[in-house]
């Protein structure tokens, strides 16, 4: 079987990355749908009120949020600014 | 789309390893696949823990009311969810 010739390919390499892509942002959905659902839900009702709705879009929001500062903060204590919690902001 | 998800069979068979085309479907199919699975565990464990107390000999009528309840409101805040990851995901890129 000629497995070098299918890798080699740049259709599927394409294909790949935008596969790997669409697949990054179903999981991430899933995630935070799971989270957002202990931070949003009490009881199931015959329909999503917009005050519970609103509450998914800025969990979604905050999340991401979350994730830049963490990065972003990393980031920082990596450039050897200290320890931690010496970089608090403010 | 002429005919690679048709016949998964004529692929392999004719020159002995698989057209990218078939590889490609069948990965999508698979990758559809997982993605339903995943969304039927979550939807499980979150409509169990809201809908059913102590468990019984079977499921109630309004244990099945609630679950039933509880699966469509899982959806709509699966697709809440999904539309505003996707808009933050355009907000962001716009900045670049």
């Amino acid at each position: 079987m000629d497995t070098q010739g299918v890798t080699a390919d740049p259709q599927l390499q394409q294909f790949i990355e935008v596969e790997s892509q669409k697949q990054r942002f179903q999981q991430l959905v899933h995630q935070m749908t799971d989270v957002c659902w202990e931070k949003c839900m009490d009881k199931p009702g015959p329909k999503l009120d917009s005050r519970t709705e609103t509450c998914f879009v800025n969990c979604v929001e905050r999340f991401i949020d979350t994730s830049q500062f963490i990065l972003n903060r990393l980031e920082q204590t990596q450039r050897g600014r200290g320890s931690l919690s010496e970089t608090m902001s403010d | 789309m002429d005919g690679f998800g048709s016949d998964f069979s004529s692929g392999a068979a004719g020159s002995g390893k698989m057209d990218p085309g078939t590889i490609m479907e069948q990965v999508k199919v698979q990758i559809a696949v997982a993605n339903a699975q995943e969304l039927l565990q979550r939807m499980t464990d979150k409509c169990f823990k809201k809908c059913v107390g102590k468990p019984g000999g079977s499921l109630d009528n309004s244990e099945q009311k609630c679950i039933a309840m509880c699966m469509d409101r899982y959806m709509d805040a699966w697709n809440t969810v999904s539309r505003a990851y996707n808009s933050r995901l355009q907000r962001e890129r716009a900045r670049i």
